[in-house]
C-alpha cells in the first residue's frame, strides 16, 4: 500500500526525524496561501503515487506566492506522466507546498526487506538526490547496506557506522545516529515494505532533514493499523481495481481487449502470457484467489463487464477442489443479470466438470468451452477475429 | 521412495478447528494422509471428526508421536504457530496460511535456521507424495505416482503443470509448493538438493515467477550440482513493470525480477524452458530425451480413485 510524500514525512516527523516546514493545498488558492506563508520563495510538489516526479515537471522552485498559484492551476488540471506512472500518468489532486531549503549535501537512506537474507536491510548513500537504481549499477562500490538482526535490533554503533561512512563528523554524525535508529523504529512499527527518504540533506544552517521521503505500507500487516485505510488516495488508483480489492480480488488493469478472470496469481500471469503468444492483447490481471468462490467469481466478472475496453472474457479456473458446476453459476448469474452478449470463453477443471460445461452451454451465453489452456486461449483470440 | 513426506508421515493440523483447517484436514485425510492429531488453544481435550484437539503442539507431540505439522492459523497466529512446530522439534512444518506480515516472518525465519524443522511456505498449496501423503489444499486426483519431483512458487500453476506431465504419463515422485511470499522456508535449492538426492526421482520440473532472484540462484546451483534433467516454465512474461501481480513477491523492481533475464539464465545453466504455459510437460519431455534418461511410465493408477473408503 502506497501513501503520499506528505504523509510519509508526517509519520517521519512523528519519529521526531526533521521536514522542512510544510502544507498540503486542495486547489490552487490554497497553493498560493501557503506559498505566501511560507514567505514567498517555497517548493511546490504534486502529490501522486509515483517516482520521478522531478523530471517530469511535478517539482518547482518558486519566489512569488502568485508564481505558485499558477503552477498549481497549472498542476491540478493535468496527469503527470513519469517514468514510473505509465503512459496515461497519474492526475494530480494534491500539493505540497513546503519552504525552500538551503542544501549543502544530499544522501540517499533507506530500510526494507532483503529477500536474499529474509531480513531488513539498511541501504544508505552519499550520491543522494539521484535515482538510486542507477547508482547501484552504475558504481554500486557507492552503495553501503547494513544486514539488520532481528533479535538484536539496529544497533546505535551500527548506526555510526553508516554516517561516518557517509562523511558526517561530530555532532552532525550524532544527529545522523538518532536519525537512523528512529528510522528503524518507524519502519518496525509501522509495517513498512519501504521506509525512504531521498534525499536526506544537511542545510547550509547546518542541520539534518529529510527533503523527500517514501513509505509502502506492507500490504499483509494493514489488518493492524486501522489508520491505514483513511489514508488511501483513491483519486490515484483505477476506480476498477478498487472496487476489486474491497472483494479481495487482486485486479491490475491492461491495455488490451479480452477480459481475463483466472484463480490464482501464477496462472493468471500464465494465461496472460498464453493469450499474448496466441496473438491476443489481455485487458486485465485477475485473480479471484486460489480457491475461488460463487459469489468471488460473479463479483469479478461484474468489475471486467464494467471495462469498456473488453471485447471478450476468457476464464480460467483450475479448481480442482472446488466445483465447477458452482463456478458456473456464478458466471451465469454475473453476465445474465447484465445481460451480457460478449463472446466468453471458459476453460475449468475440477470437479463436476461436465455439469458445469452442462449448465454454461444451456445457459443462452455467448460462451464456448475450451478443453485446456492453449485450446481456450485460441478460441477466445478467434472468436475476437484475431490470428 | 520421496522426499520428505511419505506414508508413514504423522501429521498435526494446527488450527484444526477453523472452517478451511477442517475441510482440508478432512480432504487429505480422504485421500490417506496419517492426521493424527490437531492443535487449537483453548480447545484441547476434545475430538474433531475423531481426531484429538490439544492446546499445544508439545501434548500433540507427546501423545501422538506426530513429525508433520500442516498450518492453517489465520495471520495474526500464523508466525507464532510457526516457531511453536520449530520448537516442538518437527522434522516439517508446512503453512498454507496467507497473508502473514513480514514483520512477523523475518524472526521465524531466524528461528529456523539452525533448528531441526524445514518449513514449506507459507502462502503455499503444500506438498504431495501422489498415493501416499498430501499435506495441502491441492487437489489430490490430477496426481499420479511417478519420478518427478516438482517445485514451484505457484498454487494453481502447479496443478496445470502437474496436469500436463499427467496427461503424458510423467507421474510424480513429490511435489512441492514453495509459496509466493518474499519470506519463505524451504526454497528452489533446498528442495532440489533432496530430489538430487532421491534415488527415485528421474528428473525435476520447476515452476517460476517474476519477482526476486530466487530462480537465478536455482539456475546457477543446477550448473554445478545438479545430475538429474531440470525442466522450467517462468510465468509473467508480458507482466509489467511495477504492478504487483498477486502473490506478494510477484512484482518487477527497479529492473529487477524480470521473466526474460530469469528464462536466460536457466537456460544457460542448462534448463529445459518451457516457452508457453501450454508445453510445461512437453518440457520434461525433452529434457528427459535429452539427458539420455528413459520416459518413466505412470506405475500406479490415478491415487483419489484408490483410496476411497
Amino acid at each position: 500500500m502506497n501513501i503520499h510524500e506528505y504523509q510519509a514525512k508526517e509519520i517521519l516527523s512523528s519519529y521526531g526525524i526533521p521536514i522542512p516546514r510544510g502544507r498540503v493545498a486542495l486547489t490552487s488558492d490554497q497553493v498560493e496561501r501557503a506559498a505566501k506563508m511560507m514567505g514567498g520563495r517555497c517548493v511546490v510538489k504534486a502529490q501522486i503515487y509515483a517516482g520521478g516526479r522531478g523530471k517530469a515537471g511535478g517539482v518547482k522552485l518558486i519566489h512569488h506566492p502568485e508564481e505558485a498559484q499558477e503552477y498549481g492551476k497549472e498542476l491540478f488540471g493535468r496527469s503527470l506522466v513519469t517514468k514510473q506512472t505509465g503512459p496515461q500518468g497519474l492526475k494530480v489532486r494534491r500539493i505540497l507546498v513546503e519552504e525552500a531549503v538551503e542544501i549543502a549535501r544530499e544522501f540517499y537512506l533507506s530500510i526494507t526487506l532483503d529477500r536474499e537474507s529474509s531480513r531488513y536491510i539498511l541501504i544508505a548513500s552519499a550520491e543522494g538526490g539521484m535515482d538510486i537504481e542507477e547508482v547501484a549499477t552504475k558504481s554500486p562500490e557507492k552503495i553501503l547496506t547494513l544486514t539488520i538482526n532481528p533479535f538484536t535490533g539496529l544497533r546505535p554503533y551500527q548506526a555510526r557506522k553508516i554516517a561516518l561512512a557517509l562523511g558526517l563528523t561530530g555532532t552532525i554524525c550524532e544527529d545522523c545516529v538518532e536519525l537512523i535508529l528512529n528510522l528503524y523504529c518507524a519502519c518496525q512499527e509501522k509495517d513498512c515494505a519501504l521506509i525512504e527518504i531521498n534525499p536526506l540533506v544537511v542545510t547550509k544552517a547546518g542541520w539534518l532533514m529529510a527533503m523527500d521521503a517514501k513509505i509502502t505500507f506492507d500490504d499483509n500487516a494493514v489488518y493492524r493499523h486501522r489508520e491505514y485505510p483513511d489514508m488511501v488516495d483513491y483519486s490515484q488508483l483505477d476506480p476498477l481495481e478498487i472496487t476489486a480489492s474491497k472483494y479481495d480480488l487482486a485486479y491490475i488493469k491492461l491495455s488490451g481487449t479480452i477480459g481475463c478472470l483466472v484463480n490464482g496469481a501464477g496462472l493468471a500471469m500464465a494465461t496472460l502470457d498464453v493469450l499474448k503468444e496466441f496473438g491476443g492483447e489481455p485487458a486485465n490481471f485477475l485473480d479471484v484467489g486460489g480457491g475461488a468462490t460463487r459469489e468471488k467469481v460473479a463479483e469479478a466478472f461484474r468489475i471486467i463487464l464494467q471495462d469498456c475496453d473488453v471485447k471478450g472474457i476468457f476464464v480460467n479456473i483450475f479448481g480442482g477442489i472446488m466445483r465447477c458446476d458452482v463456478i458456473a453459476q456464478g458466471i451465469i448469474e454475473a453476465a445474465g443479470a447484465v445481460g451480457c452478449t460478449l463472446p466468453i470463453v471458459v476453460r475449468m477443471d475440477g470437479s463436476h466438470v461436465e455439469e458445469g460445461k452442462k449448465l454454461l452451454q444451456e445457459s443462452g451465453l455467448n460462451v464456448q468451452i475450451g478443453k485446456n489452456l492453449g485450446d481456450g486461449a485460441a478460441r477466445i483470440v478467434q472468436m475476437l477475429g484475431g490470428k | 521412495m520421496s522426499i520428505l513426506v511419505d506414508k508413514k508421515s504423522r501429521i498435526v493440523v494446527q488450527g484444526i478447528t477453523g472452517r478451511s483447517g477442517l475441510f482440508h484436514t478432512k480432504q487429505c485425510r480422504e485421500y490417506g494422509t496419517s492426521i493424527v492429531a490437531g492443535v487449537t488453544p483453548g480447545k484441547g481435550g476434545i475430538h474433531i471428526e475423531g481426531i484429538p484437539v490439544f492446546n499445544t503442539v508439545a501434548e500433540a507431540v507427546k501423545y501422538t508421536e506426530a513429525n508433520v505439522s500442516m498450518i492453517f492459523v489465520p495471520p495474526p497466529g500464523a508466525a507464532d504457530a510457526i516457531m511453536e512446530a520449530i520448537d516442538a522439534n518437527l522434522a516439517l512444518a508446512v503453512c498454507i496460511t496467507e497473508g502473514i506480515p513480514i514483520r512477523d516472518m523475518v524472526p521465524v525465519k531466524a528461528v529456523l535456521q539452525g533448528s531441526k524443522t524445514r518449513l514449506i511456505g507459507p502462502n503455499c498449496p503444500g506438498i504431495i507424495t501422489p498415493g501416499e501423503c498430501k499435506i495441502g489444499i491441492m487437489p489430490g486426483h490430477i496426481h499420479t505416482k511417478g519420478k518427478i519431483g516438482v517445485v514451484s512458487r505457484s498454487g494453481t500453476l502447479t496443478y496445470e503443470a502437474v496436469k500436463q506431465l499427467t496427461d503424458l504419463g510423467l507421474g510424480q515422485s513429490t511435489g512441492v509448493g514453495i509459496g509466493g511470499d518474499p519470506i519463505i522456508g524451504m526454497n528452489f535449492i533446498d528442495v532440489l538438493t533432496l530430489f538430487n538426492q532421491d534415488p527415485d526421482t528421474e528428473g525435476v520440473f520447476m515452476i517460476g515467477e517474476i519477482g526476486g532472484g530466487a530462480e537465478e540462484a536455482a539456475a546457477e546451483w543446477i550448473k554445478k550440482n545438479m545430475t538429474k534433467p531440470v525442466a522450467a516454465f517462468i510465468a509473467g512474461v508480458t507482466a509489467p513493470p511495477g504492478k504487483r501481480m498477486g502473490h506478494a513477491g510477484a512484482i518487477i523492481t527497479g529492473g529487477k525480477g524480470r521473466a526474460a533475464d530469469k528464462i536466460r539464465t536457466l537456460q544457460e545453466c542448462g534448463v529445459v524452458v518451457a516457452t508457453s504455459p501450454t508445453r510445461m510437460g512437453e518440457a520434461m519431455l525433452e529434457a528427459l530425451k535429452k539427458a539420455g534418461r528413459p520416459i518413466p511410465k505412470i506405475t500406479a493408477k490415478p491415487a483419489a480413485k484408490k483410496v476411497k473408503k
